[in-house]
């Protein structure tokens, strides 16, 4: 090493440099979860994003229309996507006696649900929507723990399938949060407050339901139907 | 000097890296393309269990306490400190090399934070160099 007799400018210098990198990496970490996604959505964008119906499945001549209005990030709609959905799935949807509308419902105070429902409407955009729901319903006890899921979310885009160019330019485009709070605010105008709530017919279901509960109120819709 | 501020620079960025990976921090600064997280979510970010970026964070704090203790005056006239401060900075180039051939013929993506580590690490390695330049000249006078 050179000699040097006086150490104090550079230790200044060294200083600087290290406050900075030490500013940059805590705003860095402060700013972390996904901003624009979760970030307030223009009135007008809302407005024109009116008018998607939610995801669907089944057929659209089924007797029964179901709307659930769920939150990735909510513990119940997780347990009725694990004990429930798959029962629904088979016995249900795909004997063609029920048409199932999920609509995005993430509630203010989970913090990364917006960018779940955002990762699910990008995986839409490749019809991958309802593998994605599985994994982040599957996954949400490990994600909502996170300080932020979007690598994780990334690694159910890859583990379905999903070309992740177009996954990763739909996210970083947050194209859907107009969409997700148009939905937020159709669910708001038909009173749902929590989640999950079910619409069967015209009448309001909220919390979790079990198989045999759920299809109870599909069998009198059904026959209400019939009836008129 | 140029070495300590150098491995400073490259420490924070090998730590926003792997706090990136830790899912500390939000989307990776990276500019447009996010081929930063194409080149950190490869299978070739992580080594033995630890991602790369942490070998970064380990790496460039050695060379800084190195550098650091090179210029204390009981050590500055002698060799040991550029001696071991050309071998850490050798061996980082040499990793970094591996990486950015992974980067360019493996992944075929460019991280550009990768890319200012890359040229850090070199930049150590020719300090490293030009001190012990130094080093025997001012040897050879005395």
């Amino acid at each position: 090493m050179a000699r040097v007799k006086n150490l104090k400018p550079f230790y200044a210098v060294l200083a600087v440099v290290a406050v900075g990198g030490a500013g940059w990496i805590w705003m860095a970490a402060r700013g972390g979860g996904g901003a624009p996604i979760s970030a307030p959505v223009d009135e007008a964008a809302v407005a024109r994003a009116a008018g998607f119906p939610g995801y669907s499945l089944g057929s659209p001549d089924a007797p029964v229309t179901v709307i659930e209005y769920a939150d990735f990030e909510c513990p119940a709609c997780a347990q009725f996507a694990i004990l429930t959905m798959h029962d629904v799935k088979q016995r249900l949807i795909a004997a063609g006696r029920v048409r199932w509308q999920f609509r995005d419902f993430p509630l203010p105070g989970h913090r990364h649900s917006r960018l779940a429902h955002h990762a699910a409407a990008c995986a839409d955009e490749q019809g991958r929507f309802w593998e994605m729901h599985d994994q982040l319903f599957y996954g949400q006890s490990t994600w909502a723990a996170e300080r932020n899921p979007y690598n994780r979310f990334r690694d159910y885009a890859r583990a379905i399938g999903l070309d992740l160019a177009r996954y990763d330019e739909c996210m970083e485009s947050a194209r859907y949060s107009a969409r997700i709070e148009a939905s937020v605010r159709d669910g708001e105008q038909l009173g749902v407050s929590s989640t999950p709530t079910f619409i069967i017919g015209n009448r309001r279901y909220p919390g979790f339901m079990a198989y045999d509960a759920l299809r109870a109120l599909i069998d009198s819709a059904a026959a209400a139907s019939s009836n008129r | 000097m140029a070495a300590a501020l150098l491995s400073l620079g490259g420490f924070f960025i090998s730590l926003y890296l792997w706090l990136w990976k830790l899912g500390m921090v939000g989307e990776l600064a990276c500019g447009a393309g996010g081929q930063c997280e194409v080149v950190q979510n490869s299978s070739y970010a992580v080594i033995f269990g630890l991602p790369v970026a942490a070998y970064g964070v380990f790496g460039y704090a050695a060379l800084l306490a190195v550098s650091l203790a090179g210029l204390q005056p009981r050590w500055q006239s002698r060799r040991e400190p550029t001696l071991l401060l050309l071998a850490l900075a050798a061996g980082g180039v040499a990793f970094t090399a591996y990486l950015t051939y992974l980067e360019a013929f493996v992944i075929r993506a460019w991280c550009r934070w990768c890319l200012v580590s890359a040229a850090i690490i070199v930049a150590i390695l020719v300090s490293a160099l030009a001190g012990l330049r130094e080093l025997r000249r001012a040897g050879s006078q005395s």
